[in-house]
């Protein structure tokens, strides 16, 4: 039953994406350590670092698509549990410093002794476990989601206004993280991580380890999305989409299946912002911003929604546009270039990228399935409509 | 005691038209904004019959299938399903689940799915989560939407997107995924709305034949379509019961010639 469910996933399309992911998971970490500094194919070890943040937004960026391209859920807080995901995170790789931080408390974190904290706030315990980490990076995004899910779709709030509170409650949490008393390093965040499950952080093995457990996570959320996508959950997805009244009088318990895709798109979030933190180094509450939120619902806008592969493109494509131009002459126009992006694709590419290829070719088929229907018989008549 | 006695007998009389009706509404209201949509309704349909609700714009007759199927809550008045089930308590998906189908005015289908998947999506089936996650077509239901696809004349068209169909295909696919629900009560709103003659006989016969196994009720304009159909026919009017009976016995009701006429 798995593997026919795996089979039925997989189009053409899929099948290269994946192909694609896997190659970049191997020859990255293979050109980066295998060849000398020297070597013309040699790739730097930042590039690595780079390219596992492009592999952990487009994780994010596959989880907004899960929801808004295939059930119509325009989430623009998604940051949030990203974030959320990063600071569990970041409390296990504090937590691991352990007596090499500059106050050299055992036990407290630097920024706590700097509070002149005395103990550790009970829900700093466990932490120091990576399982229990771990656990929390998909549960407490996860519970985010369920609650707030819960009581939104439950009482039908849809379109613009569900947008809308979801940005209230990233900005809620941001403000929330501001505070030091909140207990999470406040503005400056958690940072100067050591070593992770004992590997030094920064050590360039460590890098490309987990830029390639990046590359095979985003492969395997891929693939519980397709399997999602393509069972009869994402026909009624599709369905709740497109006529949601149609879905509920035909017995859908359409918040039933909204409240979980949400909170399944949320821990996808969450260990996503998860295996950011370690690369990146460093987790604040800026991550909460808005506007990062909205900046992750145009990388799948420009991708394409609805095509899951669309959504990690246009991450991967979106970011190395910023990455080129904030450091170059262009840096100041940056925010007018992504305004302009999204303006130009909602104008003349409303697919994507992606999305636009896609429909392309299904009218080509189309155009040959409607001669062949004509040939066979012709047509009822196209009566004009009622209204 | 004598109470006692009395109050069963009236429970058992009332349970008898309880079983002698699918739906049963008694006095029911709704009003928007101070407008009456339904003003003191009362309308039973036995099972196994099909019913015609003819009226004017405005008369209730939307309404009524908004507040059978959950849409809309009544202000007062009771809505008794299947003898035992009280539908102003239930919402739309409990109602559906009960057995009541609906199609919309407007044919309402998902476009982006194709004519196949959306008769899949209506199959009878369970409409948990869950299950959908696991659902694995089995050959009894292909084979059922195949037949429903063959009469509602789909079946060259199986693999099309349901948003590229024609108007009236739309309206024939609405109506097969009616059929695949297989609800006890089909509630069908203006379904010849736009349709050619030829499609309109064609889909008078469909509905008959669909009322050999299933209780309906068809809101139409079309007195054509009506008459074709043979059926027991009320007319409803600024909410209420303006008349009942046959075809010929309303179209010769004076009050019906002066609402639908003007005086």
């Amino acid at each position: 039953m798995t593997s026919h469910i795996l089979i039925r996933s997989l189009d053409r399309d899929a099948r290269f994406f994946l192909i694609a992911v896997a190659a970049i998971a191997t020859v990255v970490p293979v050109l980066n350590l295998g060849l000398p500094e020297s070597s013309p194919f040699h790739v730097p070890t930042y590039l690595v670092a780079l390219f596992g943040k492009y592999i952990c937004y487009a994780l994010l960026a596959l989880s907004i698509d899960l929801i808004w391209g295939y059930c119509g859920i325009l989430s623009l807080g998604h940051g949030a549990f990203f974030a959320l995901g990063g600071y569990a995170m970041g409390m296990y790789l504090m937590r691991q410093i352990g007596a090499r931080g500059v106050y050299a408390d055992p036990i407290l974190p630097d920024f706590m002794v700097f509070l002149n904290w005395k103990s550790l706030p009970a829900y700093w315990y466990g932490f120091q476990h990576f399982a229990y980490a771990s656990l929390m990076v998909v549960l407490v995004p996860g519970a985010l989601a369920f609650v707030f899910g819960w009581f939104a779709f439950r009482s039908r709030v849809t379109g613009v206004y569900f947008s809308i509170i979801t940005q209230a409650l990233t900005y809620a949490l941001m403000l929330g993280f501001f505070r030091n008393d909140f207990g999470f390093g406040g503005n400056n965040g958690l940072t100067d991580f050591k070593d992770i499950l004992g590997f030094n952080v920064q050590a360039v093995a460590t890098r490309n380890v987990l830029f390639s457990i990046s590359c095979i996570t985003l492969i395997l959320s891929f693939l519980v999305c397709r399997a999602i996508v393509t069972s009869k959950f994402g026909k009624v997805l599709i369905a709740i989409r497109d006529a949601e009244g149609r879905a509920r009088f035909l017995g859908y318990r359409v918040e039933s299946y909204k409240v979980l895709v949400f909170t399944l798109s949320a821990c996808i979030a969450g260990i996503a912002g998860a295996l950011y933190v370690p690369q990146v180094g460093i987790i604040n509450p800026s991550e909460f911003a808005p506007s990062n939120s909205i900046e992750a619902v145009i990388w799948v806008a420009v991708g394409g929604r609805g095509t899951l592969t669309g959504a990690a493109i246009g991450a991967f494509l979106v970011n190395y546009a910023k990455t080129y131009f904030t450091s170059g002459a262009l840096a100041p126009y940056w925010l007018f270039m992504l305004g302009g992006l999204f303006i130009g694709v909602t104008l003349f590419l409303p697919r994507g990228i992606v999305g636009s290829l896609h429909h392309w070719a299904g009218l080509r088929r189309d155009r040959i399935s409607a001669a062949a229907e004509d040939g066979v018989t012709a047509p009822p008549p196209d009566p004009q409509p009622a209204e | 005691m004598k109470i006692q006695e009395r109050l069963t007998q009236a429970e058992n009389r009332l349970m008898e038209v309880f079983n002698r009706t699918l739906i049963y509404m008694e006095n029911v209201s709704v009003s928007f904004d101070g407008f009456k949509a339904l003003n003191n309704l009362s309308f039973s349909v036995e099972p196994g019959e099909m019913r015609a609700i003819i009226g004017p714009n405005g008369a209730g007759k939307t309404t009524m299938m908004d507040v059978i199927t959950g849409k809309t809550k009544p202000d007062t008045g009771a809505i008794i399903f299947d003898a035992i089930h009280d539908l102003a308590r239930l919402d739309e998906t409990e109602i559906a689940a009960l057995g009541v189908g609906r199609k919309f005015q407007k044919p309402t289908v998902f476009e982006s799915h194709t004519v196949f998947d959306n008769l899949e999506l209506a199959l009878k089936a369970d409409r948990r989560a869950r299950a959908s996650l696991w659902w694995q077509e089995t050959p009894d239901e292909h084979r059922a939407i195949d037949e429903i696809l063959e009469i509602t004349r789909l079946t060259r068209l199986q693999n099309r997107l349901a948003g590229r169909l024609s108007h009236g295909q739309k309206q024939w696919l609405e109506i097969g995924m009616l059929l695949a629900q297989d609800p006890k009560l089909l509630l069908v709103d203006e379904p010849v709305a736009g349709m050619t003659d030829t499609e309109t006989r064609q889909t008078a016969e469909l509905l008959k034949e669909i009322n050999r196994g299933h209780t309906v009720v068809v809101v139409e304009h079309d007195m054509t379509f009506v008459r074709e159909l043979g059926v027991k026919v009320t007319c409803l009017h600024e909410g209420s019961v303006l008349a009942e009976g046959t075809i010929d016995q309303v179209s010769q009701n004076e009050r019906v010639v002066e609402v639908y006429l003007g005086r």
